[in-house]
């Protein structure tokens, strides 16, 4: 599954990284609003879902490789986490789906969670 | 081991509470370590440990250095700061305890975790710590182990 059809399947939209949707695809997801069980529990080239929207958003998926975040219940981020996306190019996605229910639908199309991959 | 040469020497300031720039100093290691071409997964727990360990410089401290010495086939660290110190490290090695502050919480930082993350990654870990003066973290990082 690559990013952009992550991106239909949540209905989302784009607020860095568009050119980068095609040739990304993550191995796997995790959904969480807590960065440090982001870093102790997600594998690298994972999509991150979550509620938070500061910079630290973006060190945490920098420091473990993730392949993008996506933003959930509509969640807008500051000015500053997109600015550092783009230097980072990490792709970020916005929805309006909760969380739960944003997990559940890539979860139904296939993508894996990060304690089911190797 | 201990008359070795290092490749490079990182020494980098961190301010306490400064979260912009929160995060750099893990950032020019982790490039540094790509560099040097460790491999992707050795590269990964030692960032993971550095990031923990600058976090909790700038939520809990005033003011800290970062020293880094990258070898061949081992990386040690070193984050020392002046702070507030911890009253009761068994305690804080706890998954789930935290004292960070509702603020802090509401970034997605004072789970719990910062010092479990940082023993999981690292090889060594040894924690010095004064409270009212401040706490020294070092670690080390083996490749191949």
């Amino acid at each position: 599954m690559t990013l952009r059809e992550v991106k239909e399947i949540l209905r989302a939209e784009v607020l860095a990284g568009e050119e980068l949707l095609d040739q990304r695809e993550p191995r796997s997801a995790c959904g969480s609003d807590l960065l440090s069980d982001v870093l102790a529990f997600t594998k690298d080239n994972s999509l991150l879902l979550t509620g938070l929207t500061n910079p630290q958003v973006i060190r945490t998926a920098e420091m473990i490789d993730l392949i993008g975040v996506v933003f959930v219940r509509g969640k807008r981020p500051e000015p500053a986490t997109v600015e550092l996306a783009v230097i980072k190019k990490i792709p970020l996605l916005a929805t309006r789906l909760p969380m739960y229910e944003a997990c559940g639908r890539l979860y139904l199309q296939g993508l894996r969670g990060c304690s089911e991959i190797e | 081991m201990r008359d070795e040469k290092p490749l490079i020497e990182v020494e980098r300031k961190i301010q306490g509470g400064d979260f912009q720039s929160a995060g750099d100093v893990s950032s020019e290691l982790k490039r540094i370590l790509q560099q040097v071409g460790f491999p992707a997964a050795f590269t990964r727990r030692v960032v993971i440990a550095a990031y923990e360990a600058e976090m909790n410089v700038v939520i809990h401290a005033w003011r800290g250095v970062f020293k880094a010495r990258i070898f061949p086939r081992w990386i040690h660290i070193e984050v020392d700061d002046e702070g507030p110190g911890i009253a009761d490290l068994e305690l804080a090695f706890q998954e789930g305890y935290s004292t960070a502050p509702p603020h802090i919480r509401e970034m997605g930082f004072g789970a719990g975790y910062g010092l479990s993350n940082m023993k999981k990654c690292s090889d060594r870990l040894e924690i010095d710590t004064r409270v009212g003066e401040g706490t020294k973290v070092v670690m080390d990082f083996f490749l191949g182990l």
